[in-house]
């Protein structure tokens, strides 16, 4: 079996100097697919992602892209390499309009970036109706879309969210996992951390359940969802 | 007739003054804010900054004047002004390159940064003070006026004359043009629109591949453009003399404060807030009241608020005020 678009391989570590935070922990994305990383609070998942975006020391294994070892990249390095990160809070420019908001997503970009901003626009029509106004001033459901849609603005080929559905209604949490399932489907592997884990293995087609720092469960969404264990100790029955 | 021989005097000895002063202002005050927004400190060595840039254009401006360079009825201070723009870059980068590089590597508190700021204060002030001395220097020539009190009587008829010095003229045209491209720097470039997302939310704009040492380099090369003009329109109108410019430091940072700290729209209407309170409060009113009251009820006293000696206390109240009922300024930026 050939090895997945993005891997972070049985990595261990934390934050500095710090105390070991992951213990051997592996999470992988392949082309297309949406990979949920589920668990208790303080199990590791933000952790997780952040090791892989190389927001903290790896101390042990490796992280790779497309077949290319990144463990020592930094992480505007790898947003040049293809990464883009949501991170959980402050993840919009406050007093820039939407517009601006996606345009400087596409810094790093020289060629028309006319394209992309229409595809997000696309995905997230609202944002197109609000281009003006600043993304301070907006929603807390439309303000993930600015974060959303500032981090497509790269094309990347891997899409990072830290809990895109925090403090946002049912509603709009539905619809935000409808158009991230829409950006999945353009080729974009996606990996995302969610409290809201029924509903987000519902969308996965990995899941993978951690319990501090370490793999617990690893498996489809549609098994772990069926699995009697995974239910009991963190679907709530 | 009697009411408009007192808007005369109030235009003269209170309005025009006021907006010429409410520009010198605004434009250090924009220093100020840009530095606060984007590098996150209070930069007290700005008052020193818009003293060297000054200086090296007094040098330039006497070099001119040398070789009988002169832009007619125009002082020769704006053809050195570029020059002295350049020079004041250079030593603010060079400043930068050798003390809040370092602090910024560290990620050390805004605190440090502000102390760090008051040495470099000092070292400014020394520098200026031993290249061009401690002494007031005066370096405005061309034309004085464009309307003189005497023209304007025989133009108008009127019993009061009406002034119109030629620096007070420059001043508030070059900020105008100043603030204008400022904004349209800050607005609708892909280097100001940068600026601005680093101002807002440092994280995701590296996030987003903004490099930071470009923001930076950019943000010291604007504050030193614009303590620069600051300087030479406020020596201009008035005169140069470096204690005096190490001075205006509460003022530019009291209409920072007032506005707003890290907006720049903050940052205008704070200057203005605080020149024309400043002036409003110290005017003397005397031939006003006489113009307006009936009869010749004209004042003993000079219907003088407070003594132009207080002038700095005004600046201060306005300060306390902002900080009691609105820390963030008039226009919400961030909180001191």
């Amino acid at each position: 079996m050939s090895e997945p678009f993005l891997i972070g391989d049985s990595m261990t570590g934390g934050y500095g100097t710090g105390a070991d935070i992951l213990h051997e922990c592996t999470i992988a994305a392949d082309k297309g697919e949406i990979a949920v990383i589920v668990g208790p609070n303080g199990a590791g998942k933000s952790t997780a992602m952040k090791a892989i975006f190389g927001m903290l020391n790896v101390r042990q294994g490796a992280v790779r892209l497309d077949g290319e070892d990144i463990t020592t990249l930094s992480p505007q390095a790898r947003v040049a390499k293809g990464m883009a990160f949501v991170p959980q809070t402050n993840n919009v420019f406050p007093t820039m309009s939407v517009e601006d908001n996606l345009e400087m997503g596409a810094f790093l970009r020289d060629d028309d970036i006319d394209e992309t901003m229409e595809q997000v626009y696309g995905l997230f029509p609202v944002l197109k109706e609000k281009r003006r106004q600043n993304a301070g001033e907006l929603s807390g459901g439309q303000r993930q879309q600015v974060a959303v849609g500032r981090a497509l603005m790269t094309q990347p080929k891997l899409l990072m969210l830290d809990e895109p559905t925090a403090g946002v209604s049912p509603i709009v949490m539905d619809e935000l996992f409808d158009r991230i399932i829409e950006v999945a489907r353009t080729g974009i592997s996606i990996l995302m951390v969610e409290q809201n884990a029924r509903q987000a293995l519902n969308i996965a087609d990995k899941g993978y359940v951690l319990v501090q720092g370490r793999n617990r469960y690893t498996d489809t969404g549609e098994a772990l969802l069926a699995d009697p264990d995974v239910r009991k100790s963190f679907l709530g029955g | 007739m009697e009411i408009l021989n007192a808007i005369i005097l109030f235009s003269q000895f209170v309005f025009i003054p006021a907006l010429a002063y409410g520009s010198q202002l605004a434009l250090g005050a924009l220093g100020v804010t840009l530095i606060y927004g984007i590098l996150r400190f209070s930069n007290f060595a700005h008052g020193d900054t818009m003293a060297f840039g000054t200086m090296a254009v007094i040098l330039f401006t006497w070099w001119f004047q040398a070789m009988g360079l002169s832009l007619g009825p125009l002082p020769t201070a704006l053809l050195a002004l570029p020059i002295g723009i350049v020079f004041c870059a250079l030593f603010v980068l060079a400043t930068d390159w050798a003390v809040y590089r370092f602090y910024r590597k560290q990620r050390s508190a805004p605190v440090i940064f502000v102390i760090a700021s008051v040495g470099v204060m000092f070292v400014m002030n020394g520098v200026v003070r031993f290249i061009i001395g401690p002494d007031d220097q005066r370096f405005a020539d061309g034309e004085r006026f464009i309307i003189s009190a005497r023209t304007f009587r025989e133009l108008t008829g009127m019993a009061e004359g009406l002034t119109f010095k030629v620096s007070q003229g420059i001043t508030i045209a070059t900020a105008v043009l100043v603030v204008a491209a400022l904004f349209w720097f800050l607005n609708r470039t892909r280097t100001g629109k940068s600026m601005r997302a680093f101002s807002d939310n440092e994280d995701l704009a590296l996030l987003s591949g903004i490099n930071p040492d470009k923001v930076v380099t950019v943000t010291w090369i604007l504050a030193a453009a614009l303590a620069t003009i600051a300087g030479t329109l406020y020596g201009l109108d008035k005169s140069f003399k470096p204690f005096t410019y190490f001075q205006l430091l509460l003022p530019i940072f009291a209409a920072a404060i007032v506005g707003g700290l890290g907006s720049p729209v903050g940052a205008i209407a704070g200057g203005f807030v605080v020149a024309f309170s400043e002036i409003m409060l110290t005017a003397a009113y005397r031939k006003m009241v006489a113009y307006i009251t009936p009869g010749d009820w004209t004042p003993d006293g000079l219907v003088q608020l407070l003594s132009t000696d207080y002038k700095f206390a005004v600046s201060f109240v306005i300060l306390l005020l902002v900080l009691v009922f609105r820390p963030t300024g008039l226009f919400a930026g961030k909180a001191v």
